[in-house]
């Protein structure tokens, strides 16, 4: 049953949105900003670092042990080593909001 | 990041630092940044941040649950969850990080 969903917003447009949400920045400001945040994000991460943005979510990094993986096409092994994945825990804000919106019937 | 998580507060800082923003702009900005997420994702709209990842919906099926104390049947309602699937590029410089410090 998954509701009809409203078209996916990217990073331009979700840059657009900040920028006609307030009045002292330009677009290319926002721009810039939105890109900085993105690449600090991505830095502490990769640097093994947790991120806490309260309502939001955090960020943290899950550790995928190693194991024996299969090549599809040939159906031969390939020993995989272990990794670190991100993973995203929304917030309880962040949950609330996005369920109450179901019972909402919401409509993009 | 000497202590704790990254968070909204050090974000600003960067802005302030690196971008030249004054402080006020620079905690508006982080700010609506995480906001305007939440409210695409509220109003149905998947996000999708390309080098870092997507933030999805899904709607899940009201299934049965039970109370884990009393053995109690409950159900568990209908409802919508957000998840990350996180870019190729992000998944590839996480891994890279882990194989040069173990």
């Amino acid at each position: 049953m998954q509701g009809k969903r409203g078209d996916d917003v990217t990073k331009s447009e979700l840059i657009e949105r900040i920028a006609d949400h307030q009045e002292q920045l330009s677009v290319k400001d926002v721009e810039i900003a939105v890109k900085t945040i993105l690449e600090y994000m991505s830095q502490v991460l990769a640097s093994g670092e947790r991120i806490e943005i309260r309502g939001f979510g955090s960020f943290s990094l899950h550790y995928r042990e190693s194991r024996i993986g299969r090549n599809p096409k040939t159906g031969e092994s390939v020993a995989l080593a272990g990794k670190y994945v991100p993973h995203f825990k929304p917030g309880k804000e962040m949950r609330d909001r996005v369920n109450d919106s179901l019972h909402r019937g919401s409509v993009a | 990041m000497v202590d704790g998580a990254l968070t909204k507060a050090e974000l600003a800082e960067k802005l302030y630092e690196e971008l030249g923003f004054n402080k006020r702009e620079a905690k508006e900005l982080v700010e609506s940044f995480f906001e305007e997420i939440r409210n695409s994702l509220e109003e149905n709209e998947q996000v999708k941040l390309s080098g870092f990842g997507n933030f999805d919906l899904r709607d899940k099926k009201q299934r049965p649950g039970r109370n884990p104390k009393t053995g109690e049947e409950i159900p568990i309602s209908a409802r919508r969850v957000v998840t990350f699937r996180p870019g190729q590029k992000l998944k590839a410089r996480v891994e890279a990080h882990a194989g040069t410090n173990k």
